[in-house]
This record gives structure tokens, C-alpha cells and sequence, in this order.
């Protein structure tokens, strides 16, 4: 008893206990719902299990696979522009003696907005009557009005929009930290060997911000099912659903629907994309990690 | 003009357009919830701002003004009763826990240390709608849907991942040797934490807190689904019914919207500093 007392397990206790009421015994009875027709109208469906019938659906459903490239594509191209778009407002404030503090300070004005103000903040400046983006096309002659949330591939644009605005100031706060951090002796030892500023930038900076980029990726993985927020807000996953992701999907099969043994079916698929994103980038952290302590 | 002017001229610039960038779509929220309805809807634009008012937030909070349609169809002071009452509790909560955790993990080795951090953090990584689901069909069988004590405790188990990254790190950077000599000088354990590194780690517990508070206040995928009328609905929830009945009224909708930045804003700028030095030093010298 007193060594339980002095070891870490009374300390993590109350978080175990937590963690499992509220989040591991809802997993697995979402697991075992996956394997029933559960639906919200018919309570009794609970325990008529069908084994793996909702998945082999998922697997001929169309609209699910879709849905699921979608996000995917999504993530991919979000997640590198805000990488690429971070570096490169991290570079220029970097770059800024005069005034640096506050620059800093602003770019975190979008990191306190919640998605669903995000999407609320584009929905309103995409709308297609009295939107900002419109309004100011019209000043430079554009009188027909562009349908930004309703055409499938400006909708997705529109979105994708909201998303980079939204969480690239994660990603040049974390590496603004990196390069601030940054030892001077090897830069200025490279520049009296006659390295130019892209030579600098690649085998120096580079790697010693790589970390850097995985915190943030890793940071940013936790939280990309966020963009349902966004979704839901702009368009609904609509029109006719040319924005639909997995997470509005699975919204719409389970709460609209009402099959919730299928939704359920969808989210763990969708649990095992956000894990391998969050592991897939953690695991990377480690190598840079290491790699960096080595050298 | 030589070549280092050209560079500064041209690093100011890209400078200015991001701020301009980043700025302008929350002040254009923020702007149109004092402009009348007429110039907002006007066309072409009025993009000098005129005839300022607080009519939004007039009605919003007190009802309509004399003249105007009569009470606020928006019941905006349950969804800001909601609101404080589910973060700051599931905020306390959170720290209080994720507290003792952090300390767990940064003061003891045990085997598998480093999965148990992960799998933990793992928790934090299912999307709000996936794990909505099978809360939903809890709480309906337990009387939990639509009351603050089930919004709480869903929110209490969001915050805990991430307080335990951030307290976890603040910790480690206190020397051990601190509170040993405390312990060696006949302090117990207990108030070695409690005098030593409890103050000492004070600025962390609070941006962990803040941080909790935050992700609460803008939660929206598991609250929407587990709360069902003005007794828990949340500002968020509500400005998406808003949003979604009455696509008209812009300038009230934005007025709502700055009832739920205002909160964030204040609290965003307090934790700025420690926010980013914890997130790194968790990470990086972990």
C-alpha cells in the first residue's frame, strides 16, 4: 500500500478512471455497435449482431469512398500549404528586428477563433450576395456574382481557405520558436566557408527546424477533424455533397439518419486515419530527435 | 538605393499584406455587428463604415428595442449562461487532474513510460463526431443528454490529453534536487509539491488552464449532439442555429459571434508566451 502511494500510479489514477469512462468503454461500445443494423428508432437493433455487414457495405458505398478520398485530399493539401505558408511567415518575421513581439502576437489572432467562427467568418465572406469577396470583385467590374459556396470545386477552395487561414499560425509560431533558437556559430562558420544563403538554409536551418515541423504536424494532427466544424457551418457538406467529408458523413448517417451501427462502422475508420496521422508524425518527431542529438 | 534597402522595403511589405491578410476577416465580423442592416445589405458596397449602433446587442441582451420586433428570437444569455458554466467547470476539473498526472509522469519512471504518455494523447486524437456517437447512446440510456454534468464530464476527458503535455514539461524543468533537499530538510513529499514546485510551475498550470478553457468555449461537434435545448446548449451551438434560421440577419449573427470571440481574444493574448514555450519544450526535449 505505501509503496502504491509513492509510485506514479496514485497520481495518474484519476486521469485513468477519466480517460476510460469517457472515452475507452464509449469506443468499445461503438466497436460492438459497428457490428449491429443499430438504429436510433429501433433501440432493440442494439443487440442483433450482424458481424461484418456494415463494413462490407462500406466497402462497395460509393458515396463513403468518395467521402473518405476526399478527406484525405483535403488533409494532404491543407496540412502542406500551412506548412509551407508557416515556414514562410516564420522566415520573414524572423527577418524583422524592429517590432518582432507584436507581429508575433497578431499572427495568433486566428489561432483563438473557434472553427465554427471560421466557418461562420468565410461563409460570410464568400456568400454570394453580400460577401466581402464579391463586394470587392464588383468594385473591379465583376458583376455577375460568383457562386463561391455552392460550385463543387470553389466550395472546396472556399473551405480549404478557411482551414489555411485558420491553422497556419500554428505552424509559423512552432517554427518562428525553431529558428529563434537556432545556435549562430554554425551559420556564420558556413558563410566564412563561402556557403550561400539556400546552402545555409538547407543543410543548417532545415534540419534544425525539422523537429519543429513534426511538433506542429503532430499538434495539428490531434485536431484536424475540427474542419467538420468548418464544413458543417459553410456548407453543410453540401451542395448536393460536392464538400462532404468523413465527419459530416458520419454525422449524417448516424444523428440524420439514424443508423447509427453504420456510423459507427465509419468512425473507426475514421479513428484509424486520425491515429496513423497522429503516430505516422510522432514517430517521425523521434527520428528528427534523435537524428539531431547524434550530429 | 542600394541593395539591403530593397530587401527591407520589400520584407515590410510582405509584412504589411499579412497582417492585412490575417486581420480582416475577424474585423469584418467584428465591424458589421455595429453597422445597420442597409449598409450592410447595400449595393454596390459601403465600405466606409457609418451610422454606428449597439442595436444588435441591444436587442440580443435586453430584448428589442422600442419599435423593433419585441424580444430576441435568440436566447443569448442561456447560451452565455451555458457557456461559462461548462468551461469553467470542465476547465477546473481538467487542471485539477491533468495536474497530478503531469507531476506523475515527470517525477517517476515506470515501465512503458513513454506508451502510456502516447496512448493518452492517443485519446485526444478521435475526431468529436466519431466519439459523439457512442456518448449519445450512453447518455440517453443514463438521462445525461442535454444536462451540463454529462457536456462537463465529455469535456473534462477532451482536456486532460493536453494539460498533461503542458504541466508534464513545466515540471521537468524544475530540478529535482529542489524538492529532495526539501525532503532531506524533513518535508513530506506533499508539501515539497505543494511549497516548491507547484509555485515554481504556476505560470504552466495556468496556460494549461487557459488552453483547457479555450477548447471548451469553442468546442462544437460533441456538444451539438449531446445538447438538445437552451438548458446546455452552448454560444457556439447557438450561432449555428442562428446561422441557420435566419440567413438574413447578418449584422446579428456577427453581433453573436462577438459575444464568443471576446472571451477567446482576452484570454488568447494572457497565454501567448508560455503557450509556446511549453508546446516546444514538451516536444523537443522529451
Amino acid at each position: 500500500m505505501r509503496k502504491f502511494l509513492n509510485g506514479p500510479w496514485v497520481l495518474l489514477m484519476p486521469t485513468l478512471i477519466i480517460l476510460t469512462c469517457v472515452v475507452l468503454l464509449p469506443l468499445l461500445l461503438s466497436l460492438w455497435t459497428s457490428f449491429t443494423p443499430f438504429k436510433l428508432t429501433k433501440p432493440d437493433t442494439l443487440y442483433r449482431f450482424v458481424g461484418f455487414r456494415n463494413y462490407e457495405r462500406l466497402i462497395g458505398d460509393l458515396d463513403f469512398w468518395i467521402a473518405f478520398g476526399r478527406t484525405v485530399l483535403f488533409l494532404a493539401i491543407a496540412l502542406n500549404l500551412e506548412l509551407v505558408f508557416g515556414l514562410g511567415i516564420a522566415l520573414l518575421i524572423n527577418k524583422i528586428t524592429y517590432g518582432q513581439r507584436t507581429l508575433r502576437t497578431l499572427m495568433m489572432f486566428p489561432m483563438m477563433f473557434s472553427p465554427i467562427l471560421v466557418g461562420f467568418q468565410w461563409k460570410y465572406i464568400f456568400n454570394d450576395n453580400i460577401g466581402l469577396m464579391n463586394n470587392f470583385l464588383r468594385e473591379f467590374g465583376v458583376i455577375q456574382p460568383i457562386p463561391w459556396l455552392v460550385d463543387g470545386i470553389l466550395a472546396n477552395v472556399s473551405i480549404m481557405a478557411a482551414e489555411i487561414w485558420s491553422s497556419t499560425s500554428v505552424f509559423a509560431i512552432l517554427l518562428l520558436a525553431g529558428l529563434l533558437g537556432i545556435p549562430k556559430d554554425p551559420i556564420e562558420a558556413a558563410k566564412v566557408d563561402g556557403c550561400n544563403s539556400w546552402q545555409v538554409f538547407k543543410n543548417i536551418t532545415l534540419p534544425f527546424l525539422m523537429p519543429f515541423v513534426f511538433i506542429a504536424m503532430t499538434i495539428r494532427s490531434l485536431d484536424v477533424a475540427r474542419a467538420y466544424d468548418i464544413v458543417q457551418m459553410m456548407t453543410g457538406g453540401g451542395p448536393a455533397k460536392r464538400t462532404e467529408l468523413l465527419w459530416t458523413l458520419i454525422s449524417r448517417t448516424g444523428y440524420v439518419d439514424a443508423k447509427m451501427g453504420m456510423a459507427n462502422a465509419m468512425s473507426y475508420i475514421s479513428i484509424f486515419l486520425s491515429i496513423a496521422f497522429t503516430f505516422f508524425f510522432f514517430y517521425k518527431l523521434i527520428e528528427a530527435r534523435q537524428r539531431l542529438s547524434y550530429e | 538605393m542600394n541593395k539591403k534597402q530593397i530587401n527591407n522595403i520589400l520584407i515590410w511589405f510582405s509584412a504589411i499584406v499579412l497582417i492585412i491578410l490575417i486581420m480582416t476577416p475577424g474585423l469584418w465580423v467584428v465591424l458589421t455587428a455595429f453597422r445597420p442592416q442597409v449598409d450592410v445589405m447595400a449595393k454596390p458596397a459601403v465600405w466606409i463604415p457609418r451610422n454606428l449602433n449597439l442595436i444588435q446587442f441591444e436587442t440580443m441582451l435586453f430584448g428589442g428595442s422600442e419599435g423593433s420586433m419585441g424580444r430576441s428570437p435568440i436566447p443569448v444569455l442561456s447560451y452565455l449562461r451555458n457557456s461559462l458554466i461548462i468551461s469553467f467547470t470542465s476547465t477546473f476539473i481538467a487542471v485539477l487532474v491533468g495536474t497530478i498526472g503531469g507531476y506523475g509522469f515527470a517525477r517517476h519512471n515506470f515501465k512503458h513510460k513513454n506508451k502510456y504518455f502516447l496512448l493518452i494523447m492517443l485519446t485526444r486524437t478521435i475526431p468529436g463526431i466519431s466519439l459523439s456517437l457512442p456518448i449519445f447512446i450512453i447518455f440517453s440510456k443514463i438521462g445525461l443528454i442535454d444536462t451540463h454534468i454529462g457536456i462537463i464530464l465529455v469535456f473534462v476527458a477532451l482536456n486532460i490529453p493536453f494539460t498533461i503535455w503542458l504541466t508534464d514539461g513545466f515540471f521537468r524543468q524544475i530540478p529535482r534536487a529542489m524538492s529532495e533537499v526539501a525532503m532531506t530538510d524533513g518535508c513530506t513529499k506533499l508539501q515539497a509539491f505543494w511549497h516548491i514546485e507547484l509555485p515554481l510551475s504556476r505560470s504552466g498550470i495556468a496556460s494549461a488552464g487557459i488552453f483547457a478553457f479555450l477548447i471548451s468555449w469553442n468546442e462544437y461537434a460533441l456538444v451539438s449532439n449531446l445538447a438538445r435545448s437552451t438548458d446546455s446548449k452552448t454560444l457556439t451551438v447557438g450561432l449555428m442555429d442562428f446561422t441557420a434560421q435566419f440567413t438574413i440577419n447578418w449584422p446579428g449573427m456577427c453581433a453573436l459571434a462577438v459575444f464568443i470571440i471576446i472571451p477567446a481574444l482576452i484570454l488568447t493574448f494572457m497565454v501567448q508566451k508560455h503557450l509556446v514555450t511549453g508546446l516546444t519544450f514538451g516536444g523537443v526535449k522529451g
